[in-house]
């Protein structure tokens, strides 16, 4: 079987376990969504701070769905190799000529479909509750697409996560360290507006800022080149480091078995 | 089968035939449990963390908007909420090892072999009322560290803490009435999902004046609005509504307690 027969195996296997797991998906996706509902009217007064780039909070922090749906996407697909890991299906398949690309990328399958859905639908309700993009269709769908690709990356990640611990549980509990990357970053507020500095140099240096401030500056300020280079970028590079990170597990993982 | 028929309290030779016994070794299990898995420990202590170290750290800057009036600084205003959330998700966290028990048949065990069930929620109470003094102590000093001021003096910062106590055992008994009624971790988003919306339904942000729009209505319904402007008028040193405050800490313990003792209700007829 060609590499690109036992990535789309894998991949459907992926995505077919990953949509049959409601009571994991709906609160995936609804949860961005109600902390955007309340966020982006609790948090509306920041917009009267001098120097805000919008009078519109909703169109600030529409950003912040897409990125918690790709740390969740991570999650679900951590926890799915994890159960792999744990009920030997890996060690069967490692018998198999399956190639080590075509697993680690087949198993991507379900968060980049998760996150493409979660991408989908956040861009809808935000459409539909008064989000205007800047940059027009080609912004909106430019976010599309930046978002599926933040959501393989933090996938990847899962990925790694799941190979290096074979633990469901510590996949989980791992989690809340990615959501800590996502609070320390300028999701609520822009760095320039973040008052303290050791908040404002840790969100600098947080690659997390400049995947959000790409997606918003499609939103709230049209097409800034350096902010799209720059999310591009880091969306690319956490690909590059999540997939080589779970190349080295998966191969040590198979050498001990 | 076993059928969990009562024992009776009169029988002797056993250490779990008064309440506080049962409650005292139950809550000592819960402890050993949490120190032998800090996965499980874990989330509960990060979360109020990081949400402390991302509203105070990154929106600090609010507190120069118009209208935003409060004497103690925002790292106050922020440590109040997360302090009121963490005493909510611990409650909620223990909500989690009771469905687990069930799942791992420990409860149905503890249910045939406790001759005062009510105690079993009051062990459950003690043991989220332990883990979540855990967090506010590292909570506390985190945010002494970040320089937060206290204009209340000892009696104020007595008075936060009882509504957060308040607020730990409302969300142990929501959580533990979900957890005895599904009896499965599976209702855990259930669980956890209506206490975060209650929360950020609130005026987490900013104080009530600055809300606009449907989330200001909603929060003048909140009770939770009303335990975080008496907490954090204790923490400023200029306490305000503390009476409806703790008029609506108690309710929410009356009425979940309720709920709770109905739940574990259900659970014996389940298990009989």
């Amino acid at each position: 079987m060609r590499t690109v027969h036992q990535i789309l195996e894998i991949a459907g296997r992926s995505v077919v376990r990953t949509f049959r797991q409601p009571a994991m998906i709906i609160p995936n996706i609804t949860f961005p969504l109600l902390l955007l509902a309340i966020n982006s009217n609790g948090l509306r007064a920041a917009t009267h701070l001098p120097g805000f780039p919008t009078d519109s909070f909703l169109d600030f922090f529409i950003p912040i769905a897409f990125m918690q749906g790709a740390l969740f996407a991570s999650a679900v697909a951590g926890v799915d190799l994890a159960r792999d890991i744990d009920n030997g299906f890996l060690n069967r398949l490692a018998l198999t000529p399956m190639r080590s690309a075509a697993l680690l990328l087949g198993q991507l399958g379900g968060a980049v479909a998760l996150g493409t859905v979660q991408a989908a639908v956040y861009l809808a309700a935000g459409i539909a509750f008064g989000v205007r993009f800047k940059t027009g269709v080609a912004g909106a769908l430019t976010l599309f697409i930046l978002a599926i690709l933040i959501a393989l990356g933090f996938g990847g990640l899962g990925i790694f996560l799941a190979l290096w611990t074979g633990s469901g549980e510590a996949v989980q509990s791992t989690f809340p360290l990615l959501f800590f990357l996502l609070f320390l970053s300028s999701m609520n507020l822009p760095r320039n507006l973040i008052e303290a500095d050791w908040f404002r140099d840790v969100a600098t240096a947080n690659p997390v800022s400049y995947m959000i401030e790409a997606m918003r500056s499609l939103v709230i300020s049209g097409w800034d080149t350096q902010a799209l280079l720059l999310g591009f970028s880091f969306a690319f590079a956490l690909i590059a480091l999540a997939l080589g990170l779970s190349a080295v597990s998966l191969k040590s993982r198979m050498a001990r078995t | 089968m076993v059928s969990p028929t009562r024992p009776s309290a009169s029988e002797g030779g056993t250490n779990v035939k008064r309440r506080l016994d049962v409650a005292l070794a139950l809550s000592y299990r819960q402890v050993m449990v949490l120190i032998k898995n800090p996965s499980l420990f874990l989330p509960p202590m990060l979360f109020p963390l990081m949400n402390f170290i991302a509203f105070a750290g990154g929106l600090s800057k609010l507190r120069q908007v118009n209208g935003f009036e409060f004497a103690g600084g925002y790292t106050a205003f922020t440590f109040v909420f997360v302090l009121l959330q963490s005493a909510a998700f611990s409650g909620v966290f223990m909500g989690f090892n009771i469905a687990r028990d069930f799942e791992t048949g420990f409860a149905r065990r503890l249910l045939i072999a406790a001759p005062h069930r009510s105690a079993i929620i009051g062990g459950y109470a003690l043991s989220a009322l332990l883990r979540w003094a855990t967090v506010a102590v590292v909570l506390t000093v985190v945010a002494l560290f970040a320089h937060m001021k206290i204009g209340g003096n000892g009696i104020d910062v007595v008075g936060l803490y009882t509504l957060a106590i308040l607020v730990n055992i409302t969300g142990l008994l929501w959580a533990s009435g979900i957890a005895l009624r599904f009896r499965s971790t599976q209702g855990s988003p259930l669980m956890q999902t209506p206490v975060f919306l209650t929360l950020f339904l609130a005026p987490v942000y900013v104080p009530i004046a600055l809300l606009q729009g449907w989330i200001h209505t909603v929060a003048v319904y909140n009770p939770v609005t009303y335990l975080l402007t008496a907490g954090r008028g204790f923490i400023s040193g200029d306490p305000s509504r503390v009476l409806l405050a703790y008029a609506c800490g108690l309710g929410l313990v009356a009425f979940f307690a309720i709920w709770s003792f109905r739940g574990l209700k259900k659970a014996e007829r389940a298990a009989a």
